[in-house]
């Protein structure tokens, strides 16, 4: 592949950060409709910055869920963080500056990182995506909170079917990514719903995670060669705008 | 709800340090890059199914299936995310109107 001018990349990652601007506008209206105040809203795209754990964490409290399942999920949903962290450590600067850089390591970053590679600019790559991503999405986040403020009743609006949409639109890209994906998906939703009637809200998510189990054991028995990384996030390296999850 | 996001955010920080400390070879395993592949899509899909059939702790069939459906037509679609909220939201919205 040729080499690819700054101005290329710096265009890419500004298209990748428009698309995730609208992300943060409607986690943004979803987190102020769910009960958190425009600060607390605003804190969690700063402070945590990785739209899958946001938007879960409150769609567990929409959902009547307690503080500490809407944690743990989030957690959850944040632990892919860190394989990505291991795999862009070499990039990152060192000294002080690599606390505040790995707060950038999320879906887009690793995408952009690692497609940028070839060309030996997968730390320009990291930092161009890293800056426009947290900016639009902090100010999408911004946007979407003050607007929803102003909104009437979010039910008769059809807003609760929001979140479930959001979450479908995430979900649809690993599905296509992935093929056994499906499958834990039809398990791990079953078992939440299965769940739904006898466990307090959040639990059902949480139990959610035993499908996980079949592909981990049928992972360790067929695959005995461990390979770091690259394959980690098949559908953002070739689509970065479809459906990354921050 | 202060704390709640104060510790959950330092926890999310704390994760992606963790991958700056921890050993390469104890994360490269198979089995472990099965469990990260794995656990968004158990977790998105039962936040969908919650979501929509979830009321407290009743299971219910309400306008929010059809939001459901149509999300679900509009992402296979490759819709952009807009167009696959604004249509779950309106197509809701339609349902519990007429209904």
């Amino acid at each position: 592949m040729n080499s690819r001018p700054r101005s290329t990349l710096r265009r890419d990652a500004i298209g990748l950060g428009l698309g995730v601007g609208v992300f943060g506008l409607s986690f943004g209206a979803l987190a102020v409709t769910a009960g958190l105040s425009l600060w607390q809203t605003q804190v969690l795209s700063l402070l945590m910055f990785t739209g899958g754990s946001q938007y879960a964490l409150v769609g567990v409290l929409a959902s009547g869920g307690s503080a500490a399942a809407a944690a743990t999920v989030a957690w959850l949903l944040g632990a892919r963080n860190t394989f990505y962290a291991v795999r862009l450590a070499p990039l990152l600067a060192r000294g002080p500056r690599r606390a505040v850089e790995v707060q950038w390591v999320i879906d887009e970053t690793t995408a952009m990182a690692t497609a940028a590679e070839p060309d030996g600019r997968a730390r320009e790559a990291f930092l161009l995506t890293g800056a426009a991503v947290y900016v639009f999405w902090n100010v999408g986040t911004l946007a979407g909170s003050v607007a929803a403020g102003l909104a009437p009743d979010p039910e008769l609006l059809g807003l609760d079917a929001a979140f479930p949409a959001a979450f479908v639109a995430l979900l649809a890209p690993r599905l296509r990514a992935d093929p056994v994906a499906g499958a834990v998906a039809l398990l791990g939703g079953a078992v939440a719903l299965a769940l739904t009637p006898y466990a307090p809200a959040g639990i059902p998510v949480l139990a959610s995670l035993v499908a996980v189990a079949p592909v981990v054991l049928r992972a360790r028995r067929t695959s005995p060669t461990p390979d770091v990384t690259p394959g980690l996030t098949p559908d953002l390296t070739q689509r970065p705008t479809d459906g990354g999850t921050g | 709800m202060w704390p709640l996001v104060l510790v959950s955010s330092v926890g999310c920080y704390l994760l992606k340090l963790l991958g700056l400390a921890v050993p390469q070879r104890l994360l490269a395993g198979p089995g472990a890059r099965a469990a990260v592949l794995a656990l968004p899509v158990a977790l998105l899909a039962a936040l969908i199914l919650t979501g929509t059939f979830g009321s407290g702790t009743a299971l219910v069939l309400d306008a929010r299936a059809v939001g459901l459906v149509v999300a679900a037509l509009l992402a296979w679609r490759r819709a952009p995310l807009l167009v696959v909220l604004l249509g779950a939201v309106v197509a809701t919205a339609v349902t519990r109107a007429v209904l």
